[in-house]
């Protein structure tokens, strides 16, 4: 590679080569990850707001602070069930579409950019798409609902010609969680294409042969064999939904109220919008612990599975 | 038979592309529709009661900064696309190859770090972001995001490494190769699926990330889509549902053909980078 006898030696002894060329990824990681994460402990240690940048200690202060609000309460268990519900729903789904997309069938082409386009927005400008169609006065749902005399006086749904989707508690959390599914989806999908894609036709084909039905394959081979690279697709979508501020900031900004609220908007309205930079790192602290504790669960699932 | 598996492989596909896909169909709708159609309760919302118009594209595309959110989305996509790949192609080759027992712990080390999201650290990095003198420009983003997608990467392509046989290189290298160029010339050409995956990974998560972009940039013109459009376009209570709705349209539709040009690639890049390890 290079003319420079000296550094070709270098490069050529692997013991060197090694770490050098692990280098910059660990410097960054170390300086861009590792010293904001000991930064964010020492603010939620400490006093620090927009306005007072110093860092005087106040120890547990601000645990105990917002521990005590509802809106963290509320936001603790709705991260949580959220994120839960979406999940189960996406591994459900992903599994059933990631089946049906391993056959051939014409048109496959079209739709398979029809089921790409979720995961090919960004989340905001998607949920924007989401907010309109749940719109109060305007949306689609309602007028479909009113058509089909399920909505309106004297109906099933009620006296009002509206669903109101997003000031309802029970709705708009089931609004929050469609809108997770929607935008996750895709990327689950190919997840476990990726997976039935890796394994062999000659199990199959033997599977076939020995007279094995679509439901005993489906069961016995297919799923045990993805097992593994699932839980890779769980943890990704467990990691971007339960750390999700998007969804829930552009749909209901945490209403009615606070019933939508989940943790990582609470700490933007309370670290940013309210300038208490202490109290935010504080409430997205409480995030670490889930993360750290559903990661090791998955990944010892997962290398369990690997071994049996 | 084999009529009826059809007809069920359409019947479970049909609804799922009804759900992925009717919500821009509905934007596409609502972008040429008029006000004074938009807003009647009693008309029917799927059919122009009035004729079409253009004048939402216009005040999205002349009257917005809508036009700066697109480059600078696609300038910092590029930009962390290229620092990504810099970072994390020798990295993943070291885990792989060179560095032994410690490799698989590193690995597993990084892959960890995705448990240190944005919403952890956004609050503190706004403060590293301003002492780096970066605060209120793209550039923040750029030199913030590849943390997000190095650890990924490099796990992805460690996982790729290792599923190419190494007696690949080692020919290569009693040919008269040194190590560095056996991995240019001989593992790099045979990982094109890996990094195209790492490429479409690291583009679309620069494209949806909102957090860092939300505290980070004040001024309209150094937005990026995600953070712009539902900033410039909802004035107080106003919302412009038409535009909004174009902006949204516009990056779906092109960004998703992309994408599916490259999905077999994808596939098969997960599949050798994280199923066979």
């Amino acid at each position: 590679m290079s003319p420079n006898p000296r550094f070709r030696y270098l490069t050529d002894r692997e013991r060197v080569l090694g770490p050098l060329m692990l280098a910059p990824a660990v410097l960054y990681i170390i300086g861009l990850v590792g010293f904001p994460f000991l930064l964010s402990i020492a603010f939620s240690l400490s006093d620090v707001t927009v306005g007072d940048t110093s860092l005087d200690f106040v120890g547990l202060a601000n645990f105990r602070s917002v521990i005590r609000t509802p809106e963290f309460r509320r936001g603790l268990v709705n991260t949580v069930f959220f994120t839960l519900a979406a999940q189960l729903i996406i591994i459900v789904l992903a599994n059933i579409l990631a089946l049906a997309l391993s056959q051939n069938f014409r048109g496959k082409w079209l739709a398979r950019t029809l089921l790409i386009l979720p995961w090919a927005t960004p989340v905001a400008l998607g949920t924007l798409g989401w907010l309109w169609l749940l719109d109060s006065k305007f949306s689609p749902f309602d007028w479909v609902l009113v058509q089909l005399a399920l909505l309106g006086p004297d109906t099933l749904l009620g006296p009002s010609a509206h669903m109101n989707f997003l000031a309802r508690e029970y709705l708009a959390m089931a609004s929050v969680i469609g809108v997770q599914v929607w935008r996750l989806l895709p990327l689950a999908t190919v997840i476990l294409s990726a997976g039935l894609s890796s394994i062999d036709q000659e199990l199959l084909d033997q599977a076939e042969v020995d007279g094995a039905s679509f439901w005993r394959t489906l069961f016995q081979v297919k799923l045990p064999l993805i097992a593994p690279i699932m839980s890779i697709s769980l943890l990704f979508s467990f990691v971007f939904i339960f750390t999700d501020l998007v969804v829930v900031f552009v749909l209901t900004r945490g209403g009615p109220v606070y019933y939508t609220m989940v943790l990582p908007v609470w700490a933007y309205f309370k670290g940013i919008s309210g300038g208490s930079l202490a109290e935010g790192a504080a409430i997205a602290l409480f995030l670490f612990p889930v993360l750290m504790a559903a990661a090791i669960l998955i990944l010892r699932t997962a290398r369990r599975m690997e071994v049996a | 038979m084999k009529v009826l598996r059809r007809a069920g492989v359409y019947f479970t596909v049909l609804p799922f592309c009804f759900f992925a896909a009717a919500p821009f169909l509905w934007m596409l709708i609502t972008t040429f529709k008029q006000d004074r159609d938009l807003y009647r309760a009693q008309n029917n919302p799927f059919l122009f009661n009035d004729p079409p118009t253009l004048d939402n594209l216009r005040l999205l595309l002349f009257e917005t900064n809508y036009l700066s959110f697109v480059r600078n989305s696609a300038v910092v996509g590029l930009l962390v696309v290229l620092i990504t790949l810099a970072v994390a192609l020798p990295a993943g080759y070291s885990l792989a190859r060179l560095i032994g027992k410690w490799g698989e712990r590193a690995g597993i080390g990084m892959f960890l770090v995705y448990l240190v999201p944005p919403t952890l650290l956004f609050i503190p990095m706004f403060r590293v972001v301003v002492a780096l003198g970066l605060k209120d420009t793209i550039w923040s983003l750029v030199v913030v995001y590849p943390t997000i997608s190095i650890p990924f990467a490099t796990w992805l392509l460690m996982g790729f490494f290792k599923s190419i046989p190494p007696d690949l290189e080692e020919a290569a290298m009693v040919d008269g190769y040194s190590r560095l160029t056996a991995f240019f010339k001989v593992v790099m050409p045979l990982s094109i699926s890996g990094i195209v995956a790492v490429i479409v990974f690291t583009f679309t998560l620069t494209l949806h990330e909102f957090i860092y972009a939300l505290t980070f940039i004040t001024s309209s013109t150094q937005r990026t889509l995600s953070v712009g459009v539902p900033i410039e376009l909802v004035r107080g209570d106003v919302f412009y549902w038409q535009s909004l709705m174009a902006a949204a349209v516009l990056v779906a539709i092109p960004v998703g053909v992309v994408y599916s040009f490259f999905l077999n690639q994808l596939v098969a890049g997960l599949t050798m980078g994280a199923v066979r390890r």
